[in-house]
């Protein structure tokens, strides 16, 4: 394809008014014309896929063609138009034909909906009745049976144990292997859980749990060499069977914390290390003296994305409990507030309040960004 | 940066002790992390009855009593009080137990009147009686047996993953290809281009990283209400495409804007317009990003749980493999020779593009850092 370019050369041709006005009128219309005739095209495709009946996969050839060919269609033809358009009124309109697409999605699908649910937080259950800041007076009720504070707990436990455990094993792992002989097949299988889904994870962990010491292997050791009778770790011993649901995410995302490490500590200069090590450094003083400083922006990177990552967990705890056993955190009483208990007001609430949980890491994510000259 | 990693390694001798210490813990490490999945694998080739009689680590090679032969209860023993049996000497409960005599055991089996005794002796033994019925049954669907009042048998085949594992595939596909476009064009956009708002915008697109989907539920059934969105396919899309662009624009605005301003420039020079050198220039030199967003969004959409759970809803017809065993789970809990079978057919897509393109993915973890 050309540049879509060609229409400068054509105003420079003399032409009587009559044509001029002509060609004024069929370039209006035309500019009319398309536009609405790309949004028929695309709305066409939208109730489609919508309403239709076809076989799935029909449908999702459709969805696929649909989806990169509309949206490829949109910019050419909203390109097109701006382009048409002069050469001022195209270097002002152009830069939104490229972001607004994405820009509008995004207001849409969150930042709208952040508004919306607080609004919604300060009605009751049927979404009716203004009910002002009363349903966030009983997220954090005091009351000894108010589920939020054992689910704060719970993600307090989450972030405590499980951000510390990924990031100090993923540190391990990346040290050790970066000085084996095995470090790509150890990097490997360690990284390999981020492939797999919080469901599959919580059906390998359930089986490990499981209280038939046929089948859980954990109560097959606590059996057999220290001779107990088998216990239902996820559910016995409150609050410390959180730990088992936890030991679950550890094992899912030591894996993202090694790959960063890793890169990170091989980053850091060769002789730098070894000049440590020629002064006389151990390798303990070398590892907390010079490697510890030097990865420090990544340590802080990927802590504050298991930080997130813990405050929003849902699927491990809904699949492996359900909630139950004193396990809820934040996430799952969301759920079950607004849909199985259908209160609109108080699920709002409670999604807002996991909302200012991330807010001091999206202003340190502002922060890093301002810092970067790039922009 | 990589030449340095094989260099740094410790060669010189007398590191032969922190060789072997620093091998070993991570051996140790690495054990630890794969027997959780090995077990799933080994329990999802063994029968029911064995995954409930013996743990699937009874396939490693260990010392077990095995039945040697199998006698009658002499007669004239004294049922209800101590017997005198092979040399073994016990009541009947002693020889349920087993009674051992020498390195033999003996073992009622049976009830006090109608039992045999098995003589059993120790010995190296692996449980490898494998099979392939276990998929058979989630792929082709289990069957039934429901006895009628009448006497007859009729049998009635389950839910397979089939169906699941092709919503899983019409889902993430569509998922996966559909925010792209859109996130280069917003990235090139935000790289490349002067405008009014810019700086503000893309603060929107940092912050918007981190927000919670949970926040934004709520609206958005509300809106797919109107337009009749909930429980299609064409919602869910729509959803992680929303859900998945402030990642996909910032992971690719850290590419695009890292190309050399000389190469942009020229174009410029030569008359081609923003969307000719975005299409022929940034696209084409784009791919490892897009390709690592890709993975990313792919693997994110597959695995999700959540999303489909709110928006697609559980209906069997538009069930993806999460929800099919996330329900397994809830409602066959027992049959684990399925759910491991299952959730194994689950991962294999994951698990192939995973090893297959690690190193784009590997460079998605590293450009992007956060993502809801």
């Amino acid at each position: 394809m050309t540049a879509p370019l060609q229409d400068f050369s054509e105003s420079a041709k003399p032409m009587g008014v009559l044509g001029k006005t002509g060609t004024f009128i069929a370039r209006i219309l035309l500019s009319i014309f398309v536009p609405i005739a790309t949004f028929i095209v695309l709305y066409a495709g939208f109730m489609f896929l919508r309403d239709s009946n076809a076989s799935k996969w029909v449908i999702a050839i459709v969805a696929i063609i649909w989806g990169v060919g509309g949206v490829a269609l949109l910019y050419l033809v909203s390109n097109w138009f701006v382009e048409r358009l002069g050469d001022a009124w195209r270097g002002r309109l152009q830069p939104f034909v490229f972001v607004g697409p994405a820009i509008a999605i995004l207001i849409w699908y969150l930042a709208l909906p952040a508004v919306r649910t607080f609004y919604a937080s300060l009605f009751g259950p049927d979404g009716k009745v203004f009910v002002g800041l009363k349903n966030y007076l009983a997220v954090f009720s005091l009351e000894p049976n108010n589920p939020m504070m054992v689910a704060f707990r719970n993600n307090i436990m989450w972030i405590v144990f499980g951000a510390t455990g990924a990031v100090v094993l993923g540190l391990l792992v990346a040290v050790l292997a970066d000085r084996s002989r095995f470090e790509r097949l150890a990097k490997a299988l360690v990284f390999m859980p981020m492939a797999i889904s919080m469901v599959g994870g919580a059906i390998i962990w359930n089986m490990m749990y499981s209280v038939n010491p046929n089948i859980g292997l954990l109560n097959s050791i606590y059996t057999s060499i220290f001779g107990r009778v088998p216990v239902a770790w996820t559910a016995a011993n409150q609050p410390w069977n959180n730990l088992f649901l936890i030991v679950i995410m550890i094992w899912l995302q030591a894996g993202y914390a090694m790959t960063l490490f890793s890169a990170a500590i091989k980053g850091i200069p060769g002789d730098m290390l070894e000049a440590a090590r020629v002064d006389g450094a151990s390798e303990i003083q070398v590892f907390f003296r010079i490697m510890i400083p030097c990865i420090m922006g990544t340590i802080i990177t990927v802590a504050t994305t298991v930080i997130i990552f813990t405050l929003k967990i849902f699927d491990v705890v809904w699949v492996m409990t359900g909630g139950q056993f004193n396990t809820q955190v934040i996430a799952t009483q969301f759920y079950r507030e607004y849909f199985t208990n259908q209160n609109a007001g108080y699920g709002s609430a409670i999604a807002i309040v996991l909302l200012i949980a991330v807010v001091p890491v999206m202003i340190y994510n502002l922060r890093q960004f301002r810092n970067q000259e790039a922009f | 940066m990589a030449a340095s990693a094989t260099t740094s390694k410790p060669k010189k001798k007398g590191h032969l002790l922190s060789d072997i210490l620093v091998n070993g813990i991570l051996i140790l490490i690495v054990i630890a992390w794969t027997i959780p999945t090995i077990g799933l694998v080994v329990s999802s080739f063994r029968t029911r009855f064995d995954i409930q009689t013996s743990g699937w680590w009874s396939i490693v090679p260990h010392r077990a009593w095995q039945t040697v032969a199998t006698l009658p209860v002499p007669e004239g023993v004294d049922r209800n009080g101590v017997m005198q049996i092979e040399g073994g000497q016990g009541t009947f409960e002693q020889f349920r137990e087993g009674v051992q005599v020498g390195n033999t055991k003996l073992i009622w089996i049976g009830n006090r009147r109608t039992g045999t005794i098995e003589v059993q002796k120790q010995s190296l033994t692996t449980n490898t009686a494998f099979t392939l019925d276990n998929y058979k049954q989630v792929i082709g669907g289990k069957t039934f047996e429901i006895r009628k009042p009448d006497g007859t048998v009729e049998t009635v085949k389950g839910d397979n993953m089939i169906a699941p594992f092709l919503n899983s595939l019409i889902v993430s596909i569509p998922a996966t290809v559909i925010p792209i476009l859109i996130a280069a064009f917003a990235a090139y956009g935000f790289a490349w281009m002067k405008f009014p708002g810019r700086r503000l915008l893309f603060i929107l697109v940092v912050a918007l990283l981190v927000v919670p989907l949970q926040i934004a539920f709520v609206p958005i059934l509300k809106d797919y209400k109107t337009l009749q969105l909930n429980g299609t396919f064409l919602g869910i899309w729509l959803a992680h495409t929303g859900f998945g662009l402030p990642l996909a624009v910032y992971l690719l605005f850290n590419y695009i804007s890292t190309i050399p301003r000389d190469i942009l420039e020229s174009a410029f020079m030569d008359g081609a317009s923003h969307f000719t050198i975005f299409q022929k220039l940034i696209l084409p030199l784009s791919v490892p990003a897009l390709a690592s967003f890709a993975i990313f969004q792919f693997l994110w959409t597959w695995n999700d749980y959540l999303v489909a759970l709110i928006f697609l809803g559980s209906a069997p017809s538009n069930q993806v493999l999460t929800m099919f065993l996330a329900n397994m789970v809830g409602s066959r809990g027992n049959d684990w020779h399925l759910m491991t079978a299952g959730a194994l057919v689950s991962m294999i897509l994951p698990l192939m593009v995973f090893f297959g393109l690690q190193r784009f993915f590997i460079r998605g973890l590293m450009a992007g850092s956060v993502k809801g």
